[in-house]
């Protein structure tokens, strides 16, 4: 019984000890690549797919956007940097391959825009409370006026 | 301001908006402007469709106004394209060449003998490589390209009857007046 509890456990560790050797030798190749498909990965969610414009490189499947993906992890694999492969594509399909777009003469709109409209929100919010402020003086009563309000007092005292 | 005046305000902010909202409805985002315009026709050297064995180049073309035009026999919209070319290449006015973009010989061979032939000269770029360099996304595109190799237009989605009338035949012609330096 005992002899036959070690055979089972140490066929089993044979079993598990392949596994692992056999699976180690398969990750190989792609641990070498490993920079390379990182920095694919990380241009490719950068980049548009020009055909399905919502998408990125990294979520689309269509042909344009794997050839690019492809382009891509051979300039990688050339040692190219990030830099140098985004201005390959902006210089064959423009700023708009870029999902975020750069700050030049035809995109100031775009990035100060908002902050433009945030100030001048300020700007008005400022300007009504100088206003209201400006409203709320006190008000000197004519000589009439103070004698229609003692009037007034006087009438509520009776009742 | 009068009271009336301040009212007015918010209209006003809103005809605006809703004006350039309404702007908006008519823009095109599949057309996107291409960075290559005023710039050298990237080079390249592809086999021809009717013999592989000789490879064309675009520095042949050097000294006149030509229409590179990228078609596929896969692409729908070709369909439609392909009559019009043929049209404009029997009116010789200007040589079209065609880039079958990621397509296979037999193929292309068999929509050209179908349809006719538009094309001075049909190159195979079959893994989309010089599609890459020229900035195509979706093809039917064409370009027009002038005597100094410059591209001046780009057609993004098929060349219509419209599209010659108005903006291709007449850029062309112009084009072709130019004094060739």
């Amino acid at each position: 019984m005992m002899i036959k509890n070690h055979l089972v456990r140490i066929i089993l560790a044979l079993f598990f000890l392949q596994i692992t050797l056999t699976s180690a030798q398969e990750a190989q190749p792609l641990r070498e690549n490993n920079a390379v498909e990182a920095q694919v990965q990380r241009l490719s969610e950068e980049l548009r797919c020009l055909v399905c414009q919502n998408q990125t490189l990294a979520d689309s499947h269509a042909g344009l956007a794997e050839d690019l993906k492809q382009e891509i992890r051979e300039m990688a694999n050339k040692g190219m940097s990030d830099q140098a492969i985004i201005d390959y594509l902006v210089a064959r399909y423009g700023d708009f391959v870029r999902y975020r777009p750069p700050l030049n003469t035809t995109t100031y709109l775009l990035w100060l825009g908002p902050f433009v409209l945030l100030l001048s929100g300020v700007a008005g919010l400022f300007l009504m409370l100088r206003r209201r402020q400006n409203v709320q003086v006190d008000t000197t009563l004519s000589e009439e006026e103070v004698r229609r309000v003692e009037a007034i007092l006087a009438s509520d005292k009776d009742s | 301001m009068k009271p009336w005046q301040r009212a007015l305000i918010p209209l006003v902010l809103f005809l605006v908006v809703a004006g350039f909202l309404f702007k908006g409805l008519f823009l095109n985002p599949k057309e996107i402007p291409s960075p290559l315009l005023g710039k050298p026709a990237p080079a390249f050297s592809l086999p021809r469709l009717d013999n592989a064995e000789i490879q064309f180049s675009p520095k042949e073309m050097l000294g006149q106004v030509w229409l590179l035009n990228a078609w596929a026999s896969w692409c729908p919209s070709c369909v439609d394209e392909h009559p019009v070319l043929v049209a404009f290449s029997k009116a010789n006015i200007a040589p079209v060449v065609g880039l079958d973009y990621k397509d296979t010989q037999a193929d292309a061979q068999r929509w050209l003998d179908k349809g006719g032939n538009p094309y001075v000269v049909t190159v195979m770029d079959t893994d989309g490589r010089v599609g890459i360099d020229y900035g195509v996304y979706g093809v039917p595109e064409t370009y027009v390209i002038d005597k100094k190799g410059m591209i001046a237009y780009k057609q993004t989605g098929p060349v219509t009857e419209e599209a010659l009338r108005d903006t291709i035949i007449p850029l062309v012609k112009q084009l072709q007046s130019e004094v060739n330096q």
